[in-house]
C-alpha cells in the first residue's frame, strides 16, 4: 500500500467545513453509526461533499468507513456528519450514551457473537 | 483511481438495519507486524483506510522553535457484525513514536487492545506496551504472530521478556488465518470482562 498518495492541503479542511476546524460534538468516534433521514431532504445550499455523504449513508455505516469512501480525514468527516445531524439529515445510530463504556452484557453478547463465527 | 484497489473503496457494504452498537477494538504493533493481515483476515469487509494530518510535537531539534510538525497517520480497519445488534470495529494504528498522541484519542471507548509481537523482532515492542501502558488504561492481549524463520520460543519465555502482567494474556497466532484471528480477539473480550470499568451491566 502507498502511503504517499493522500496528498492534503493544510488550509483544505477549513475550506470545506465554511470554516470550523473542529467538530461540534465531541461524541463521534471513528465508530459511531450514522444513517441518513430519508424523508429530510439535503437542503439546496449543502455541498456536493455533504450530498455525498448523505447519499452514502442510505444505510449503516460507521464515521470512519464514510471518511474512508470520501477519502477524506475522520476529524473532517465528523465535522460534516454533527453539521448534518443537526439539519435532521442524519441520524445516530449508536453511541447514544457517549463516552459509557459498553457493559458486561454486551461483551458477553459479542463473545457469543465471536464464538460462533 | 488505482485499479488494485478501485473494489475495495466501492461503498454500498452497509451494516443490516438491525444493527444499533459498535464497538472497537484496537491492534496496534510494531512495522510489519502484521496488524493489517489481522484486521483483513476477520473483517467481513475488505479493509478500509483513512488518513488523517496530525500535529505532533518534535523533540528538542530547535529549542528556539515552536517544536510542531505535521505528519499523516494511516488507520486500516475493518468490521465484523458479530450480533443482529452490534458491530466489532477493528482499528489498526503504525506502532512508531510519532503516532503516539493518536492513541489516547483513539483508545476512548475501546473495549481493549490486541498487542502484536513479531518475536523475530521482539525489543521493537517493548515502547509500544510501554506507551499502550502509559497512555491507555485499556485492557490489552498480547498476540505473538508467528512467521515460518521465528524462532521457537515458549510463550512464558515471550512473556517474561516483555515484563508482562501474569493476568495479561498472550496467545500465538497465524495473522492469515481467520480463526486463529477470531481466537485473539475472543481472548482480549475475555480478558477486558474481568475489568472493573466493564462490570456493569446498561441495556
Ligand atoms: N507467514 C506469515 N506472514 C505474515 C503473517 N502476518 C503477516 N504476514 C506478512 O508480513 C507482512 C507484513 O504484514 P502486515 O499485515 O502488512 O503488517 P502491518 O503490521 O500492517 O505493517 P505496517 O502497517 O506497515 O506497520 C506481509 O507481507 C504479510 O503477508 C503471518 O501470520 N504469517
Ligand atoms: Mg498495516
Amino acid at each position: 500500500m502507498d502511503t504517499e498518495e493522500y496528498h492534503d492541503h493544510p488550509v483544505r479542511s477549513y475550506v470545506l467545513t465554511s470554516g470550523r476546524a473542529h467538530p461540534s460534538r465531541n461524541t463521534l468516534r471513528p465508530e459511531t453509526l450514522v444513517r441518513a433521514v430519508e424523508s429530510r431532504p439535503v437542503l439546496s445550499t449543502a455541498g456536493r461533499l455533504e450530498r455525498e455523504l448523505v447519499q452514502l449513508c442510505r444505510g449503516t455505516l460507521a464515521l470512519a468507513e464514510v471518511a474512508a469512501y470520501l477519502q477524506l480525514p475522520v476529524s473532517l468527516v465528523a465535522v460534516m456528519v454533527s453539521d448534518l445531524v443537526d439539519s435532521g439529515n442524519l441520524t445516530i445510530r449508536s453511541n447514544h450514551q457517549a463516552h459509557v463504556l459498553p457493559g458486561k452484557d454486551i461483551l458477553e453478547k459479542i463473545l457469543d457473537g465471536l464464538r460462533k463465527l | 483511481m488505482d485499479s488494485a484497489s478501485s473494489d475495495r473503496t466501492v461503498p454500498g457494504q452497509h451494516l443490516a438495519p438491525t444493527v444499533a452498537r459498535s464497538v472497537k477494538v484496537l491492534v496496534v504493533g510494531a512495522f510489519g507486524v502484521g496488524k493489517t493481515t489481522l484486521i483483513g483476515a476477520v473483517s467481513e469487509i475488505d479493509p478500509l483506510r483513512t488518513e488523517e494530518r496530525i500535529t505532533t510535537a518534535s523533540v528538542g531539534i530547535d529549542p528556539g522553535q515552536p517544536n510542531k510538525e505535521t505528519t499523516t497517520v494511516a488507520m486500516d480497519f475493518g468490521r465484523i457484525t458479530v450480533t443482529d445488534d452490534i458491530a466489532l470495529y477493528l482499528f489498526g494504528t503504525p506502532g512508531q513514536r510519532r503516532f503516539w498522541d493518536l492513541w489516547a484519542g483513539l483508545a476512548d471507548g475501546a473495549v481493549g487492545a490486541l498487542v502484536m509481537i513479531d518475536t523475530r523482532h521482539l525489543e521493537d515492542s517493548f515502547e509500544v506496551l510501554d506507551q499502550l501502558e502509559l497512555r491507555t488504561k485499556i485492557p490489552f492481549a498480547v498476540v505473538v504472530n508467528q512467521f515460518p524463520d521465528s524462532p521457537n520460543y515458549p510463550l512464558e519465555r515471550v512473556r517474561a521478556a516483555l515484563d508482562l502482567l501474569p493476568e495479561t494474556p498472550i496467545v500465538e497466532c497465524d495473522a492469515r488465518d481467520r480463526q486463529s484471528a477470531v481466537l485473539t480477539l475472543i481472548t482480549l473480550v475475555e480478558h477486558a470482562m474481568t475489568f472493573p470499568v466493564f462490570q456493569k451491566v446498561n441495556a
